[in-house]
């Protein structure tokens, strides 16, 4: 029998270690593992290095890691979103190593470490300063960036339901780097707000499927 | 060729008659998007092109978290934690709608799917290069999907104010901002004046009332002229 359920959000990132690097999903607010992040808060673990779309705003989620000095690294496509006042004092005072790459470039190095894929060529970043140094190739007379693949020890993603086999259904845009980032990380743990029985899902509209998901834990939905 | 600008005071900029407000901007760079282009809105005053456009227009609008049909901004309850642009505005869908994850919505911006995209930016030189992401010592860089964008997109406009907050023409001879893109833009979208990036140089291409090409030009680093009359 496969349950991917686990009780509680402490289970829930039970073997998450300082040090590690996670990929946290989300476009802003949206999509945004917020309770799985407030379970780290919880914890006791550190010195993580974050891979985001952005670097958390106001004083919750990946801004409360900021803030309570959990942050060794950040890799993001878009730091300087409205209120990202954490980031921006530790990244000035030297707290914290920032990585800025650009937002396609970030989704794509996390899906080639996730579809095994050694690396990639991108046309974007070319006559950037993100090229100086870097390994090109002409390729049909156009430039192209050689890329990495971007492996993650943990994936913390939100999505909207799912079943007991880990299969995902998301919400809206909140959807964004979730399916990504769950197969790119040695652990995937997925917090949704509804769980209903295996088969419910029409497989059809399974957008990741529970073979990626190895946890997944129900929050409350926060009702406006 | 080397220009010295005097740049205008702000209150001759405020007393320029016809100076579009960014809404007023949004409705006349939509008014020149073909019916039928899909046309990506990055973040900042592109985002609000999704919002004016009128509904019998079928252009469809990406946005880059995975949204290929954005509608009007979102009001009341209709506001959803997990629907928005990438301003990060609560929006709608439009009927045919529909969501893809990051990596997708990328293949569409570098694919070369998307007919136009949309940006900001921090300053615009005449040959068609753009800066919109660093402004080195003043800010944390933010790349975004800006350089995504710039290698993938069809058409590359920019709509921004002409001048920045010290008063300086961010329409330049040579961008002094760390490049996001080479030679890319086509059009610059403005408060003041619509400018098309040519190989022979910038053209004007409409003017707001209130405002003649010599004055415009004094205000300018480089050489601008009217589009000729057919």
């Amino acid at each position: 029998m496969i349950e991917k359920q686990v009780p509680s959000l402490a289970e829930a990132i039970d073997g998450i270690r300082s040090g590690d690097t996670v990929l946290v999903s989300g476009f802003g607010d949206s999509g945004s593992p917020v309770e799985l992040l407030e379970a780290l808060l919880d914890s006791d673990i550190g010195e993580l290095t974050i891979v985001a779309n952005n670097a958390g705003s106001g004083n919750g989620g990946i801004a409360a890691l900021l803030r309570a000095r959990r942050v060794r690294k950040v890799v993001c496509s878009y730091p300087r979103s409205k209120g990202s006042v954490w980031l921006e004092r530790r990244y000035l005072a030297n707290e914290v190593e920032l990585e800025v790459i650009p937002q396609g470039t970030l989704t794509e190095r996390i899906r080639a470490a996730g579809a095994g894929i050694g690396g990639f060529f991108t046309s974007t970043g070319v006559g950037s300063e993100l090229a100086a140094g870097r390994e090109t190739r002409m390729i049909e007379g156009r430039e192209y960036l050689f890329e990495l693949p971007l492996f993650g020890d943990v994936a913390l993603i939100k999505a909207h339901r799912c079943d007991r086999w880990g299969n995902l259904v998301y919400h809206a845009s909140g959807r964004n780097f979730g399916p990504t980032m769950a197969a790119a990380a040695q652990l995937t743990i997925a917090q949704v707000s509804e769980v209903v029985p295996l088969g419910s899902i029409d497989p059809e509209a399974v957008v990741t499927p529970g073979v990626l998901v190895d946890r997944v834990v129900k929050v409350m939905k926060c009702e406006e | 060729m080397s220009r010295h600008p005097t740049f205008p005071q702000d209150a001759r900029l405020q007393s320029v008659e016809g100076r579009r407000t960014t809404r007023q901007l949004a409705v006349r760079l939509a008014a020149d998007i073909p019916d039928g282009w899909f046309v990506n809105i990055g973040i900042g005053k592109p985002t609000i092109l999704a919002d004016v456009v009128e509904p019998e227009r079928e252009i469809v609008f990406h946005s880059e978290n995975g949204i290929i049909g954005v509608g009007p901004f979102a009001q009341g309850s209709a506001q959803d934690e997990d629907l928005i642009n990438a301003s990060k505005d609560p929006i709608t869908v439009v009927k045919g709608a529909a969501f893809v994850h990051h990596c997708d919505s990328f293949a569409l911006i570098r694919g070369g799917h998307l007919d136009l995209a949309v940006m900001g930016a921090f300053q615009v030189a005449e040959n068609g290069d753009f800066a919109n992401w660093s402004i080195p010592g003043t800010m944390i860089p933010a790349i975004g999907g800006a350089m995504d964008l710039a290698s993938g997109a069809k058409h590359i406009w920019i709509m921004m104010d002409l001048f920045d907050r010290a008063g300086v023409s961010k329409l330049c001879e040579d961008c002094t901002y760390p490049l996001t893109a080479r030679r890319v833009v086509e059009r610059v979208y403005t408060d003041l004046a619509i400018f098309d990036i040519s190989a022979t140089g910038v053209v004007v291409r409409e003017l707001v009332a209130g405002l003649t090409l010599e004055e415009l030009q004094s205000w300018l680093p480089v050489e601008v002229r009217m589009e000729s009359s057919h």
